[in-house]
């Protein structure tokens, strides 16, 4: 295994441009772990991006993290801009990403699948959050870090994205299953019709912002959902919750997974069809 | 402030906590169990399941199906004799997060209930559940369900012993039990620790420590229960010795499984038989069904009842040093401007028969907290009790024993730092209410909303300061069964539906009069109350008390001899008391005020709309 070292010179070269073109030859998995984290930074052969807002990440960051808050994606959250992002944070092509936050990973998924979705091949999560981290003793620094700009490709993954009459089309097919990602009290009050619902809160474990494939495995084929399902995850608003549960489906195996991004909001700005359930006061019982 | 920790041995320290070390894993779950259980959610999907094997099974394994959406379960978690541990309560917190709403609720008969967790991911509740020794066997269908035993059991001043062991003891005896798995209907056992607290005149079975030539027993009563039609229980004889407790027990329920009503569900319950049988008749089968267990159980079987095995086997301490200070508030009267701290240690803190030691109950509203305060409360118990356990109690509140006085600030700031200092839990204020609408198949109203409400507007206006109203309780059940406890209640409710002019409406029948403990009374139905007028109404009552009373007479017993016609004011009797009402329940029409005609929790329109009842199967 050998890991190419960034180039860390402010000067925006020819040369910056030729390393984009060189292999990264080290594919992270979908979850990276503290260890593999820590030797990738020390060979200088990651980008570690952090998606907390500015102020946190000015406080205290891991060491060689770039700041890209998730807002500032959201902003303008279409594959030109993502690209451009990418570039400027210094990312090329192959580069491996490795993206951490402090919202038990939802934060992170969204950008990871967002780079997924513009063609970088190359992205994990790191597997705990940044307190995780921080109670474990692990380095941290607080130098505002920055690298220079680098090229990359646009190949938008359209595999991997659902928009809202994907969604609608999907219900014509039984093949093709919605999952709401949202807690069991928003869904019960209404969701997308057919729709199946895995609370983000089912996915994480102490310590780890997934657990392992075999237990979430297990809560899918116990929902009777077939592997070879075609999953369109979806949650309340801009898809982070939801982002969370397609790494979680990925990561147990689930080949064909969708996000529908723009999630519940969208649908219900549209006017499409939901489910409701009114014959019981749930609200009342979530202790207020 | 000097301050000593005494142990068993007699040895004074420095200051310490005197934290006995952890309980052991008590191991009511079974791992097979919850594995059963997931197969058979995808044999009943299947279809190779019938509904009705399925619906048997499931509640024989504590699953309780959610109201109108059968792929929802509320998981009934027993916790017998009511004794929860710290590692307990943060396993229920992570499994109420991940599969229920992140919440837990404390019910009246000591369960802890987790609702709407999805009928595939019950299974993973029971995995959960098992590694805390925790177990959902057997907390519904027609088994013998949780064993209650008072709150005060082992702490009590007027006990004459600690039965908690008893309880568990008779709870491991039947839990898994052949003779109790198909019963004619659910099957109840409370222990009392003395004659004021606990539940045993309401119960199946109910007991309450006796002791007789120095030598250990109960009094126990039968046939006792609330319900659509309630019984207050029946003494066996003035003195059981404990030799003599598991056969009486034994002999009971065989009586019950011969004789029960298989048929009509509606009085299939024990206190039915013992009512139809007459109860001389009923006592005397239970003593010659008694000589028949005690001549034929083998002592194998005998044996399996080990109240040894259920004991404290940790020093636990017996006393602090006499010399130091009670704590000074507990009797002083306080009020509305009193620091918020002495108005809890009024209304939330006991002494307790270990001098210095206190039991504080934590306030939880209609029996709710969410996964963060359990977590943080666990963190407390372990800290600052000395047995390092909570009890849940039938008010839906938990008490958390053995504290000593000079740690009740930091425990009271502890609670505060998670919203759960709020005072009144021995006091009016402290409503309980069943899940109601937001959970139940059977429910017309929201009693759980409306026992939160309650509980809000008493602590808003002092009531938990007021300690003429403090023997006094508020109980509110849904429906007419009484999950809510109403008829033990002083000013009870339960709910149901009314037309009031052209439009439906959720209403309340109210009860005055009734209490627990061994001289148990049931209350008497007075009126029907529109559910938005309930606060207004009971209000109204304790003005119309201030009015009447004569001295140091409490609410409790002003309304107690206003039940038995012997008011000596202007209201002197019911019928006086509803005249002096009927104002309230006056209502404008519906276009004029939507709102008195909406249940608590719901903008919508009401409508009565319930669906059959899971108690039995």
């Amino acid at each position: 295994m050998t890991i190419e070292n960034a180039s860390r010179s402010k000067t925006d070269t020819k040369e910056d441009i030729v390393e984009t073109n060189k292999n990264y030859d080290f594919q992270l998995p979908i979850i990276c772990d503290v260890d593999t984290l820590r030797m990738l930074i020390r060979k200088d052969g990651v980008r570690v991006v952090d998606v907390r807002k500015t102020e946190e990440y000015r406080q205290e960051h891991i060491p060689s993290a770039v700041s890209l808050p998730l807002a500032q994606l959201l902003e303008k959250d279409i594959p030109t801009a993502i690209m451009d992002i990418l570039q400027n944070l210094g990312i090329s092509d192959k580069m491996p990403v490795v993206i951490y936050d402090n919202t038990f990973g939802a934060l992170a998924a969204r950008v990871a699948w967002s780079f997924q979705y513009v063609g970088h091949p190359n992205t994990a999560l790191l597997e705990m959050t940044f307190s995780q981290w921080k109670n474990l003793g692990l380095e941290t620094e607080t130098k505002i870090n920055s690298f220079p700009m680098k090229t990359h490709s646009l190949t938008i993954n359209h595999s991997i994205h659902a928009d809202a009459s994907y969604v609608e089309a999907a219900k014509e097919h039984p093949n093709k299953i919605l999952i709401d990602s949202r807690e069991r009290l928003n869904f019960l009050t209404e969701h997308i019709p057919k729709a199946k619902n895995i609370p983000y809160t089912m996915l994480g474990s102490n310590g780890s912002i997934l657990r392992s494939p075999e237990e979430i495995k297990r809560y899918i084929e116990n929902r009777g959902i077939p592997v070879d399902a075609e999953i369109i995850t979806y949650c309340g608003s801009v898809g982070t919750l939801s982002g969370l549960t397609y790494y979680a489906l990925k990561l147990a195996g689930i080949e064909n997974v969708r996000l529908y991004s723009k999630s519940f909001r969208e649908w219900k700005s549209l006017g499409k069809p939901k489910e409701e359930f009114k014959d019981a006061n749930y609200w009342d019982l979530s202790a207020d | 402030m000097a301050d000593y920790n005494v142990n068993t041995t007699g040895n004074t320290g420095p200051i310490q906590k005197g934290v006995s070390r952890p309980k052991p894993n008590p191991k009511w779950g079974r791992e097979e169990e919850s594995e059963m259980f997931a197969q058979n959610v995808k044999h009943f999907r299947q279809k190779k399941l019938s509904d009705d094997d399925f619906r048997r099974f499931r509640l024989q394994h504590g699953a309780y199906g959610s109201r109108l959406q059968m792929n929802y379960s509320m998981i009934r978690i027993k916790v017998p004799s009511g004794e929860v541990n710290p590692e307990q309560l943060e396993k229920i917190a992570s499994l109420s997060e991940a599969f229920s709403i992140g919440s837990a609720h404390v019910s009246t008969r000591q369960n802890i209930q987790l609702h709407w967790v999805q009928l595939e991911d019950v299974s993973e509740v029971m995995t959960g559940l098992v590694e805390a020794g925790l177990t959902t066997r057997e907390a519904c269908g027609n088994t013998v369900r949780n064993v209650m035993c008072s709150h005060f059991a082992g702490v009590c001043p007027d006990e004459k012993f600690d039965a908690t062991p008893y309880a568990k003891a008779i709870a491991r005896f039947f839990i898994r039990n052949p003779m109790c798995q198909n019963l004619p209907r659910k099957f109840k056992i409370n222990f009392a620790c003395c004659d004021n607290h606990g539940l045993a005149r309401i119960a199946d079975i109910g007991l309450i420590p006796e002791i007789k030539d120095e030598k250990r027993g109960f009094k126990i009563y039968l046939g006792g229960g609330l319900g659509a039609a309630s019984f207050i229980g029946h003494l066996v004889e003035d003195f059981t010795p404990e030799s003599k407790l598991l056969p009486t027990c034994m002999a009971t329920i065989r009586l019950f499984d011969r004789h029960g009503n298989r048929e009509n569900m509606a009085r299939n319950r024990m206190r039915y038989l013992v009512h139809e049988v007459g109860w001389d008749k009923f006592q005397r089968l239970v003593f010659k069904e008694r000589s028949i267990v005690e001549m034929t159980t083998a002592n194998y079987t005998s044996k399996l009842f080990d109240v040894k095995a259920e004991e404290e086997t940790r020093p636990l301490p017996k006393a602090v040093n006499p010399k130091m200070v009670k704590l000074p508030m507990l009797n002083e009267r306080v009020t509305l401007e009193s620091p918020a701290y002495e108005r809890w240690l009024h209304s939330n803190v006991v002494p307790q028969k270990q001098d210095g030691y206190f039991t504080a109950f934590v306030t939880l509203a209609a029996g709710d907290i969410t996964a963060n305060q359990l977590r943080i409360l666990a963190g407390a118990i372990r800290e600052f009790s000395a047995e390092g356990t909570a009890r849940n109690t039938p008010q839906q509140n938990l008490a958390i024993r053995y504290i000593r006085a000079v740690d009740l600030p930091d425990f009271y700031n502890r609670l505060g730092s998670i919203g759960l200092a709020n005072p009144g839990a021995l006091t009016i204020a402290s409503a309980v209410g069943c899940s109601g609408t937001t959970s139940c198949n059977l429910a017309i109203t929201n009693s759980h909303r409306l026992a939160k409400e309650v509980e809000y507007k008493f602590l808003e206006l002092g009531l938990d300061t007021d300690d003429s109203l403090r023997d006094s309780t508020i109980k509110i059940s849904g429906c007419p069964n009484s999950c809510g406890q109403h008829e033990i209640a002083t000013i009870g409710f339960f709910g149901g539906a009314s037309r009031i002019g052209p439009t439906m409406a959720p209403t309340y029948t109210m009860l005055f009069g009734g209490s627990a403990g061994e001289q148990s009374e049931l209350g008497k139905a007075i009126m029907r109350v529109p559910a938005k007028r309930v606060i207004d109404t009971i209000r109204k009552i304790i003005e119309i008390y201030k009015q009447e009373r004569s001295d140091s007479e409490t609410l409790n017993q002003w309304i107690n001899k206003i039940v038995r016609g012997e008011g000596t004011g202007s209201v002197r009797n019911i019928e006086n008391m509803k005249a002096s009402l009927t104002p309230l329940m006056q209502l404008l029409p519906v276009e004029k005020d939507p709102e008195v005609y909406s249940d608590y929790g719901n903008d919508a329109r009401f409508s009565a709309k319930t669906a059959r009842g899971e108690c039995a199967a």
